[in-house]
C-alpha cells in the first residue's frame, strides 16, 4: 500500500473511532465500544508495522505533507507528519501498547455505565499522542501535546462524582499548563531565529549556531517537559493523576503521554547539544527527580501511587540520560519503560478488579495462590524494573548508569540508590500484595482473558525486550542507538568510553546489591500478617518522606496560599475602594450631567422650532465661513 | 403666450423677487416659532414654501431654465400632502387636548 496513505492513516484510525463512539455513545454496548475502539488502535498499530517494514533507515525519514495549513507571508506551517526513526519508534510503542490496553479496557470497564465515553476518550488520547510524535513541526507537536493534555484532564476525571477526581483532575491540567506556557515561548524564540517551525530546517541552520538565545530556547523547552513528563518542580500532578480509572494510568500516565517530554527532548537534540548549560540542569533535575520520588515510593501503601512514583523516578532516570547526551539510551529506557510499566499498572488493575476496587495494599496479601497469571506477570514485572540481570529494564538502566559513570562516579552512586530504592518498594509491593497471609475481606477472583491477555504479551516484551538495543558486551549490536541514529544527529556525538572490565564489574555491583535489597524487603515483608502505618510514631526525617517531602504543602503556601491573599486583598481595596467608586463615580457624573440638560428640554414646540431655526442657521453660516 | 409672461415677469428685477421672498419666509418663519395658534403656523408653513416657490420661478425665468419650474411641482405636491398630515393632526390634537395652542403639547418636557 502507499507509504503515504498508510502515515495518515495511523492517527486517523483513532480519531476516527472518538468520533464515532463519541456520537453513538449511548446506543453502543460496551463490548461494542470496546471492540471497535481496540480494533481501529490494532488497525493503527498494522500500519505502524507496515510502516516500519517499508521504512528505510540509511534514509534518513520523509514529510508526508497533508494539507496546507497557516500560510501567511514568509510563516509557512502545512499539516505534515514525518516518518523516521524516532517517530516510528514512538508509533510503534504508542499503537502497540494502546491497542494491549485497549483489550484490557474491555474487561476492566465492563461493568461501568460510561464505558463508550471512556473508549471515544481513549481514541481522542491516542489520536492525539500520536500526532505529538508525528508531526513535521512544532505547532503539530504542540497540537498533540495540548491534545494529550486535554484527554489526559478528561480521564482522570473520568469518574466525576468524586470531587477529589475533579480535584486531581484540574491540578493535571493546569499544571501541564505551566508548561506548556515553557513550550509556547520556545516555539516563539525559535521561529523568531529561524523563521520556520519544521523540525529538519530547523536542526539543519542550528549546527555551529552558539549563543544566549539557545540556552532560552532549550531551557523553555525543558520546563514545558518537566509539565508533561512530571519532573521537578512540576511533578505532584502524576501521583494525583491515579484517581483515573487504571488503563488510562498504564496508557497515560506510565507507557506514553509522560515520555512527551522526552520525546520532545530527543527530537530537539541537536539545539540541546549546543546548550550545554541546559543540559547540566536536566542532569541534576532529572537526578533530584529520580532520588526523590523514588524515595517517597517506599512508604506508600497505595498500590497505584508507588507505581506513580516509581513512574515518575523512571522518568527522572530517562532525563539522567538525556543530560548526558546519550539519547539512545533515553528513548530505550522509554521503550522498556513502557513495556515493563504498563505491564505493572495493568497488573495492577488487576489485582484491584480482583478484590472489587481496593488499592490499599495494607488490605491485601497472599494473593498469589488466587490469581495466580496476574501474579506471574507482576512478579515479571518487578523484576524487570528492578533490574534483574537479562531482563528488559537491566540493560536500559544499566545503559544509563554506564553512561553515568563515564560522566563522574558519584553520579553513579546516586543513581545507584535510586536503582536500589526502586527495587526495595517494588518487592516490597510485590511481597505485600502477593505474600503473606490475606488481610481483607474480598473474595479475590481472576480476571478475564481480555485483561490477562494483554498482561501475558507485556510480560513476553518486559522480558525479551532488551534484545532491542542489546549492547556489545551481550553479543549484540546496540540495534535501536544505530536505528535511530538516522533520526536524532545528538545520538552520533554518544559515545562510551569504558573498558569491559569496568562494564562488567558496575554490573556486577548493581546486580549483588540488587540482591541484598531483595533479601532484606523479604525479610520485612513477605510473612507479615498485619502491617502498622503510623505515621505519627516515625522519627522526623522518615515521616518527611512519608508525607511525600510535604511538597504538596510547600506549593500550597507558596503559591495557593499569597494568590489567595492577593485576590482576597485585590477585591476589599483594589475592587471595593477603588474601581467600585470610581464606576459609580461616572454613572453619579452621567446622572447629574443629565439633569443640567434636561432643563433644555422644555416641551414647547416654539421653542424647540427657535432651536431648530438657530441651528440651521448657524450650519448655514459656518459652511458659508468656511468657504 | 408663454413668451408674454416671462417677460412680465422679467420686467421686475431679480433683486426684488429676492426680497420680497426673504420678507415673505422671514414672516413665515417668525410666525411658526412665535405663534401660538397650530392654524396659524401651518399657514406660516405655507408661507415659507411659497416665498421659495416664488424665488424658484423668478430664477427661473431670469436664466430661462425650466429646470427651477419642475423643482416648484414637486414642492406644491409635497406641501398638499403635507397640508393633510398637519391638518390631521390639527383635528386629533383638538380632540385630545380641546385646543389649537401648540403649548397645550408639552408632555414631552423633560
Amino acid at each position: 500500500m502507499n507509504q503515504d496513505l498508510l502515515a495518515a492513516l495511523v492517527p486517523a484510525l483513532p480519531l476516527m473511532g472518538a468520533i464515532i463512539l463519541a456520537s453513538l455513545r449511548r446506543k453502543l454496548s460496551t463490548n461494542a465500544a470496546g471492540g471497535l475502539a481496540t480494533a481501529l488502535m490494532a488497525g493503527a498499530f498494522v500500519c505502524s508495522i507496515l510502516l516500519f517494514m517499508g521504512f528505510d533507515a540509511t534514509t534518513g525519514g520523509r514529510t508526508v505533507k497533508l494539507l496546507d495549513w497557516i500560510h501567511v507571508g514568509s510563516m509557512e506551517i502545512p499539516l505534515a507528519l514525518r516518518i523516521d526513526a524516532l517517530s516510528l519508534t514512538m508509533m510503534l510503542i504508542v499503537t502497540g501498547i494502546g491497542s494491549l490496553i485497549h483489550l484490557y479496557s474491555i474487561g476492566y470497564m465492563h461493568e461501568d455505565e460510561r464505558a463508550p465515553t471512556f473508549f471515544a476518550q481513549l481514541n481522542l488520547f491516542s489520536f492525539a499522542m500520536l500526532m505529538l510524535v508525528m508531526g513535521s513541526n512544532f505547532l503539530i507537536t504542540f497540537i498533540g501535546w495540548e491534545g494529550v493534555g486535554l484527554c489526559s484532564y478528561l480521564l482522570i476525571g473520568f469518574w466525576y462524582k468524586t470531587p477529589e477526581y475533579n480535584y486531581a483532575a484540574r491540578k493535571a491540567f493546569v499544571m501541564n499548563r505551566i508548561g506548556d506556557v515553557g513550550m509556547v515561548l520556545a516555539m516563539v524564540l525559535l521561529f523568531q531565529r529561524f523563521g520556520t517551525l519544521e523540525y529538519a530546517t530547523i536542526m539543519d541552520a542550528a549546527t555551529g549556531f552558539n549563543d544566549p538565545m539557545m540556552i532560552a530556547a532549550t531551557l523553555f523547552l525543558f520546563i514545558g517537559a518537566t509539565g508533561k513528563s512530571a519532573q521537578i518542580p512540576l511533578f505532584t500532578w502524576l501521583p494525583d493523576a491515579m484517581a483515573g480509572p487504571t488503563p488510562v494510568s498504564a496508557l497515560i500516565h506510565a507507557a506514553t503521554m509522560v515520555t512527551a517530554g522526552i520525546f520532545l527532548t530527543v527530537r530537539s537534540s541537536v539545539l540541546f547539544e549546543l546548550a550545554p548549560f541546559t543540559q547540566d540542569i536536566i542532569l541534576w533535575i532529572g537526578t533530584a527527580t529520580a532520588l526523590i520520588a523514588a524515595s517517597i515510593g517506599l512508604f506508600q501503601n497505595d498500590i497505584k501511587k508507588v507505581l506513580a512514583y516509581s513512574t515518575v523516578s523512571q522518568l527522572g532516570y530517562m532525563f539522567v540520560a538525556l543530560g548526558l547526551g546519550s539519547y539512545s539510551a533515553a528513548m530505550f529506557h522509554v521503550t522498556t519503560h513502557a513495556f515493563f510499566k504498563a505491564l505493572l499498572f495493568l497488573g495492577a488493575g488487576s489485582v484491584i478488579h480482583a478484590l472489587g476496587g481496593e488499592q490499599d495494599i495494607r488490605k491485601m496479601g497472599g494473593l498469589k495462590g488466587h490469581i495466580k497469571i496476574t501474579f506471574l506477570t507482576f512478579f515479571i514485572g518487578t523484576i524487570a524494573i528492578s533490574g534483574l540481570p537479562l531482563m528488559s529494564g537491566f540493560f536500559s538502566k544499566d545503559l544509563i548508569m554506564a553512561f553515568a559513570f563515564d560522566r563522574s562516579p558519584v553520579l553513579f552512586a546516586l543513581l545507584l540508590i535510586g536503582a536500589l530504592m526502586t527495587t526495595f518498594y517494588m518487592f516490597r509491593l510485590l511481597f505485600l500484595v502477593f505474600y503473606g497471609k490475606y488481610r481483607g475481606n474480598a473474595h479475590p477472583h481472576e480476571s478475564p482473558l481480555s485483561m490477562t491477555l494483554p498482561l501475558m504479551v507485556l510480560a513476553v516484551l518486559s522480558v525479551v525486550g532488551g534484545l532491542l538495543n542489546l549492547p556489545h558486551l551481550f553479543g549484540g549490536h546496540e540495534a535501536m542507538k544505530h536505528f535511530l541514529m538516522s533520526a536524532a544527529d545528538g545520538i552520533s556525538n554518544e559515545s562510551l568510553e569504558l573498558s569491559h572490565v569496568t562494564e562488567w564489574t558496575l554490573m556486577g555491583i548493581t546486580t549483588a546489591l540488587v540482591a541484598v535489597m531483595i533479601y532484606i524487603a523479604y525479610g520485612r515483608f513477605a510473612q507479615k500478617a498485619t502491617l502498622e502505618g503510623n505515621e505519627a510514631d516515625m522519627p522526623f526525617f522518615k515521616r518527611l518522606i512519608a508525607q511525600r517531602w510535604r511538597v504538596d504543602e510547600l506549593y500550597r503556601a507558596l503559591f495557593e496560599k499569597p494568590y489567595a491573599w492577593l485576590s482576597t486583598n485585590l477585591f476589599s481595596i483594589a475592587e471595593q475602594k477603588v474601581m467600585v467608586p470610581i464606576m459609580n463615580g461616572v454613572g453619579a457624573a452621567a446622572n447629574s450631567l443629565g439633569d443640567g440638560f434636561r432643563r433644555l428640554q422644555t416641551g414647547y414646540v416654539s421653542f424647540h422650532m427657535l432651536a431648530m431655526l438657530a441651528g440651521l442657521i448657524l450650519f448655514l453660516v459656518i459652511t458659508l465661513m468656511s468657504n | 403666450m408663454e413668451e408674454g409672461i416671462i417677460t412680465a415677469i422679467r420686467i421686475v428685477p431679480l433683486e426684488h423677487y429676492i426680497l420680497l421672498s426673504f420678507l415673505l419666509f422671514s414672516i413665515g418663519a417668525a410666525g411658526v416659532v412665535f405663534r401660538r395658534n397650530t392654524i396659524i403656523i401651518l399657514m406660516c408653513l405655507e408661507l415659507m414654501f411659497n416665498s421659495v416657490n416664488l424665488l424658484l420661478t423668478a430664477f427661473s425665468a431670469h436664466h430661462s431654465d425650466p429646470r427651477a419650474q419642475v423643482f416648484v411641482f414637486f414642492i406644491m405636491l409635497v406641501a398638499a400632502a403635507e397640508v393633510t398630515v398637519g391638518l390631521s393632526i390639527l383635528v386629533m390634537m383638538k380632540r385630545n387636548v380641546d385646543s389649537v395652542d401648540v403649548n397645550q403639547l408639552n408632555r414631552l418636557k423633560g
